[in-house]
């Protein structure tokens, strides 16, 4: 049996996996009760990676260390039931011919509670993901969306020390995938499920799910990092091609409120909020192609405008890419915007670096998501 | 979920069959239901009850039940198993094992019979070690017939399980795994109950094929009433004195097939989905 598990013991992991024609070697750490997402393309290794930590696979080298417990390392290989270590796949891989209630109480009938406390928790955690009516059902009368749910309770039900998302939401159909966001972010981030914060890794290919869901990121390419750092920080300012084309939207930090979002220096950013709480650490996100430049302050219709210094101008397919730099007295979040502009449209602009600028962004384009931690 | 079948079943036929498979289609079916329905228009009713009572009839129907239930239990408990390895394992020559294992189905089962008689007859290999030291002897025992029975059986539990077995993959027990479940526990709730299906089909056709097995049980068993004599053997017998006996217990045959197998098939399509 699978000792008490502290729910906030950090990973320190270092991963080296030779295949013919692929090698895997990447270092991560995730502080206690902090989620790291990995992005990266089909066949980075992520996968693999996960695999490794879950006990699935005995990497080549390295080490796998979950709060004071080696996983695995030199001479030592922690079979995968012994690890704690929880994952929720993309297919939700329920037992078919368990029901939903049972599915959950699978986690602590294996280690050894009793029928009676196992299904008491399993009924409180499928009323934590908003199931506890699909109970009796079996995985096969459920929608994806309550089939992934459902997964989540039985993933959590098992008091993982550590929980591994493999696209959780990848498998979702568009109307399913902001509900279960949501839900994955109060229950790995937020204090609705027991327990709290947990630590997580979330393998994704979505921007929008390591920011919301996730406090760091790695972006994977061949197997290797090629860039880590804070969600915002990684998306805001790509450096590598693979963020940059996953990533390419613009983010600015603050705090939801009503109508949008209040950033640190006090300005609103009109927007519509997306499973966000006033109050709540946010990040208002708009693609570069929704934001119009101007030589002049535009007045007339309801836009949110800001004040840039021109910092660089870069081709960006068909379309030109300006990036802002702060300007005298002017928001310091500007720096690093990027606005996406016809060549047509610079005609009119003074397009030299250093240039004084206005970006404008309706507030029907600026999604409000929640971000970073609760205060 | 046995709705599935029929409703699929009627969607299916957009598109029409060639005509001249409905020939040797038709054919087939008449070589198989011909001979049985030849059967049933030969029997003599009137005296079928005083023909399938005889005390002969009713020995042999015992020890065929008791001896084919028994060699299904022995294929389930020492087959299961091995279409796990054979599925599951990680070892080197796996594929020759496979291929020895799938040996009596394509063996004649007379040839069978010899080779067990070879191995654990008194002059045996194992058999004479047997008999020295536990006084032990297999042949022409009851004992015998069982064993004749699995060795022709086995094959049939084995490929329908690990089929059943390939199918599953390993997918469920390696999330029953982060469960914290051990691979003991995970084999328990999470394999067994997931290929049932498959064990119940394999089962089936293991008794059927238990059942009617006579060319092992010949060369290894011999026929002697009530304790080697089971109904195929009492029918291949009974055909030289008293054909409309031999006849009356073969149709007691076909019915108990027809409802093992009725029996093992609703089992299965009711199976897990």
């Amino acid at each position: 049996m699978s000792s008490p598990l502290d729910p906030a013991a950090g990973l320190d992991a270092a991963v080296v996996v030779h295949r013919p024609g692929f090698a895997l070697d990447v270092e991560l750490t995730v502080a206690p009760g902090d989620v790291l997402a990995i992005l990266g393309p089909n066949g980075a290794g992520k996968s693999t990676l996960l695999d490794v930590l879950a006990g699935l696979l005995r990497p080549d080298a390295g080490h796998v260390r979950l709060g004071d417990r080696t996983l695995a390392g030199p001479g030592v290989h922690v079979p995968p039931h012994r690890r704690g270590v929880g994952l929720l796949a993309q297919q939700h891989l329920l037992f078919p011919h368990l029901s939903a209630l049972a599915n959950v109480a699978f986690g602590p009938r294996a280690q050894g509670a009793s029928r009676r406390a196992a299904l008491a928790r399993a009924r409180e955690l499928l009323d934590a993901v908003d199931a506890g009516s699909l109970a009796d059902r079996r995985p096969g009368q459920l929608s994806g969306g309550q089939q992934q749910r459902v997964a989540l309770a039985r993933a959590l039900a098992a008091e993982p020390g550590l929980l591994l998302l493999d696209e959780p939401l990848a498998a979702l159909d568009v109307d399913a995938t902001p509900a279960m966001r949501a839900l994955l972010r109060r229950t790995i981030r937020g204090s609705t499920v027991r327990d709290g914060d947990r630590t997580s890794v979330l393998v994704t290919h979505s921007a929008l799910d390591a920011l919301v869901l996730a406090d760091r990121v790695i972006v994977l390419v061949a197997g290797r990092a090629v860039e880590e750092g804070p969600v915002r920080e990684v998306l805001a300012r790509p450096r590598s091609p693979f963020a940059a084309r996953i990533a390419g939207l613009d983010l600015v930090p603050g705090t939801a409120c009503p109508g949008g979002l209040r950033t640190a220096d006090g300005l609103v950013v009109a927007g519509h909020a997306e499973a966000v709480d006033d109050g709540e650490p946010a990040v208002a996100v708009f693609p570069p192609a929704a934001v119009a430049v101007f030589a002049e302050r535009p007045h007339g219709s309801p836009r949110n405008v800001v004040p840039v210094r021109l910092a660089a101008v870069e081709p960006h397919g068909d379309l030109v890419r300006l990036r802002a730099g702060v300007r005298d007295g002017g928001p310091a979040w500007a720096e690093g915007l990027a606005a996406d502009v016809t060549p047509a449209a610079l005609v009119d602009l003074p397009v030299e670096p250093g240039a004084e600028l206005w970006f404008a962004v309706k507030a029907t384009e600026v999604a409000i998501h929640p971000a970073g931690r609760r205060p | 979920m046995s709705r599935r079948a029929p409703s699929a079943d009627r969607r299916a036929p957009a598109v029409a069959l060639p005509r001249l498979l409905w020939i040797p289609a038709t054919a087939a079916f008449a070589l198989v239901a011909l001979p049985v329905a030849g059967l049933l228009l030969r029997a003599d009713w009137p005296r079928m009850p005083e023909l399938l009572t005889s005390e002969a009839a009713l020995d042999a129907l015992r020890l065929s039940l008791v001896t084919a239930a028994i060699a299904t239990l022995l294929c389930i408990v020492l087959g299961g198993p091995l279409a796990v390895v054979l599925a599951r394992g990680h070892l080197p020559g796996l594929r020759v094992l496979r291929s020895v294992v799938l040996l009596p189905l394509v063996l004649p089962p007379v040839v069978g019979g010899l080779a067990l008689l070879f191995l654990l007859g008194r002059t045996g290999l194992v058999g004479r070690q047997l008999d020295l030291w536990f006084g032990i002897t297999i042949p022409f025992t009851t004992t015998a017939v069982v064993l004749a029975q699995t060795f022709v059986a086995l094959p049939f539990l084995v490929v329908s399980l690990e089929g059943a077995l390939r199918t599953a993959g390993g997918r469920y027990e390696a999330v029953a795994a982060t469960l914290g479940a051990t691979p003991g526990y995970a084999f328990r709730h999470v394999t067994v109950p997931l290929v049932l299906p498959g064990l119940a089909s394999g089962s089936v056709l293991a008794f059927a094929r238990s059942l009617g097995e006579f060319g092992a049980t010949t060369a290894f068993a011999g026929s002697l009433q009530g304790t080697t004599r089971t109904l195929p053997l009492l029918v291949y017998l009974e055909r030289e004195t008293d054909v409309d006996g031999a006849v009356a217990l073969s149709l007691l045959l076909v019915a108990v097939a027809v409802v093992v197998v009725g029996a093992g098939r609703s089992r299965v399509t009711q199976g897990l989905s």
